[in-house]
């Protein structure tokens, strides 16, 4: 058994991460057609590039199925319950920057912070008959940081694309969404709350559990350490 | 180890002791409709119960309790008085890894009746008191009644109140506001800003800030911009009143120690006295029950993080020595839920829950 090292399999997050451990010595790359999902790695023994969507990473990590991988930190934190019994942060990677932040739109002067949020929401809730909607595809943390946050009276409703559009379409009052530069959300009237980051997350290298490694996968994780300083 | 065995017949001996008790025997489904119990809890029981859909009815969840369907089936079918028993499993998703179990034996009694509240109180802890007594378990009691009649009695606007209530069971957010309401907390510097702005006139502060988008609309913008003025014109609450409240949330005596002390707080805070004579009334039906009442602990903030439902007597039995597991019994008086689930109409009630696993743990395989 090798070490499986799971990384992006396209776009920009997979040639920034070729180019952060090509700084470090470790050449990775794509082998075969281009449209083959096949890569290998030079520089260092005992290692398997494995290409995978950013977004089946950590669940491949968590099961075990690949040792190391490279994804977003809010990716994991959205997909594994209790991921930090689970994976261990390596290295945060230093590109791939996004926030996820809670947007309502610009005209509702009464509400800077999330207690502001919570009461436009009961009071939301008095005017409709039902809670305020906020739309997002990152449940979890949402929901754990209103929580944290002590807002009730609203509702999650899913939204796996164009979420700062859901306001202007009547399905959702606010979002919860990534963004790197804001634009798309100045675009669609919507302001951040001050309080609203959730998350600041980047591209990281993440490491599963140990249990069932060889003495040589052992070994080989000790040389590619040492490698990545 | 419990046997899954040794569990269901546990459960039935102890379902046997409520319909010996009175009780009537009452089944739920275990699929509930999610929107029910999402109106209730908030978006939180997500994070605790199976949510699954179906075809024909949309989403449903896997019941995380028995205390919801019971009530709404008393409400829709039920004379009071009435006493139900129930036995059977419950479902909470675990998001972390400590062991706790996903799905696990509820066996409960539930009491709707309204004549007499202390009564009813003192006859559901006492019946649990005595199934559990051979295990030498340790009661805690608290009043959320106390709580909520102590914030009715500040001298303050409804708005703040109304805002207290909401959050009472939400101790982190309860005592922020407490601290914004008390001046202890500054404003923050944007609703300062915000305020300033509009002095100019509100419908223009909100249409320079951006155009209509969704269905909030600028009207209900200015609705609570014309709230946050009032609530800054507001005078902060009392010193007094917040030490008051404090001393309150932080009383944790015997419960005829903790009777003298609320006695003493009423008379600064007359608003609390019909409260504290429903405490007086129900240690004395315990009394008469063979409860040692006046020895009970009593904690005036228990119960506040559980699942907000509870708005007057709360108990709980735990083992002393096993500080890991959760509560072997949990239970309360829940007259406002009766009120959310009958649509304007509520009837008194107040119910607990055994957990008949961790009796058969604590047991250890004695009858």
């Amino acid at each position: 058994m090798t070490l499986k090292l799971g990384v992006p399999s396209k776009g920009r997050l997979m040639e920034k991460t070729f180019d952060w451990f090509a700084d470090r010595g470790i050449s990775l790359r794509r082998t075969g057609s281009d449209r083959e999902y096949a890569g290998a790695v030079d520089g260092v023994d005992g290692i398997e590039l494995v290409l995978l969507s950013a977004g089946e990473i950590p669940r491949e990590l968590a099961a075990g199925r690949i040792q190391l991988g490279v994804t977003g930190s809010d990716l994991v934190r959205e997909k594994i319950a209790d991921w930090d019994n689970k994976l261990i942060e390596l290295e945060p990677m230093g590109f791939g920057y996004a926030d996820l932040i809670i947007a309502v739109p610009k005209f509702w002067i009464d509400v800077d912070t999330m207690d502001d949020l919570d009461a436009a929401a009961a009071a939301f809730r008095r005017e409709h008959g039902f809670r305020l909607r906020i739309a997002t595809k990152y449940h979890r943390l949402v929901r754990e940081y209103l929580r944290e946050c002590g807002v009730a009276d609203y509702q999650l409703v899913d939204s796996q694309g164009a979420t700062e559009g859901t306001v202007k379409n009547l399905t959702a009052e606010a979002i919860a969404d990534i963004t790197s530069t804001g634009e798309t959300l100045r675009a669609n009237h919507l302001k951040i709350l001050s309080d609203g980051l959730i998350h600041k997350s980047q591209a990281t290298l993440f490491r599963g559990r140990r249990a069932g490694w060889t003495e040589q996968m052992r070994a080989d994780y000790a040389v590619l350490l040492e490698k990545l300083g | 180890m419990v046997t899954k065995a040794q569990s269901r017949a546990r459960a039935a001996q102890l379902q046997a002791a409520f319909v010996e008790a009175g009780a009537q025997v009452v089944e739920a489904d275990i699929l509930q409709p999610a929107e029910v119990l999402l109106d209730l809890y908030g978006e939180d029981i997500r994070g605790r119960a199976y949510v699954t859909s179906d075809p024909l009815q949309g989403e449903c969840m896997l019941r995380p309790d028995f205390t919801v369907p019971v009530v709404r089936e008393h409400m829709e079918n039920g004379a009071t008085p009435a006493r139900y028993t129930y036995s059977g499993k419950v479902f909470r998703k675990q998001e972390h890894d400590d062991g706790r179990a996903s799905e696990y034996w509820q066996v409960g009694y539930e009491l709707f009746d309204g004549t007499d509240s202390a009564a009813a109180d003192a006859e559901v802890f006492a019946l649990f008191s005595d199934l559990l007594a051979p295990l030498g378990l340790r009661a805690s009691t608290g009043d959320i009644g106390i709580l909520i009649a102590a914030v009715d009695g500040l001298q303050t606007s409804d708005a703040r109140k109304i805002a207290l209530k909401r959050h009472l069971w939400r101790p982190r957010r309860f005592r922020a506001l407490m601290d914004r309401f008390g001046g202890r907390k500054p404003v923050p510097e944007t609703r300062v800003a915000m305020l300033k702005m509009v002095a100019g006139g509100i419908d223009a502060a909100i249409e320079a800030a951006g155009p209509d988008n969704g269905l909030r609309t600028a009207d209900e913008v200015a609705a609570r911009v014309r709230k946050l003025q009032a609530e800054a014109e507001e005078p902060a609450l009392s010193g007094g009143e917040l030490d008051i409240l404090e001393t309150i949330l932080s009383l944790r005596e015997t419960s005829a120690n903790a009777l003298e002390n609320l006695r003493d707080i009423a008379v600064d805070m007359p608003s609390i006295q019909p409260a504290v004579q429903r405490m007086e009334a129900r240690l004395e039906a315990l009394a008469a029950r063979g409860i040692d009442a006046a020895s009970l602990d009593f904690e005036a903030s228990y119960g506040r993080t559980t699942l907000e439902y509870y708005d007057g007597f709360v108990f709980g039995f735990h083992a002393p020595l096993r500080p890991d597991l959760p509560p072997v019994t949990s239970g309360g008086r829940y007259d406002a839920l009766t009120k959310v689930l009958g649509q304007g109409r509520s009837i008194p009630a107040v119910g607990g829950v055994i957990r008949p696993e961790l009796v058969e743990l604590l047991a250890g395989g004695q009858a």
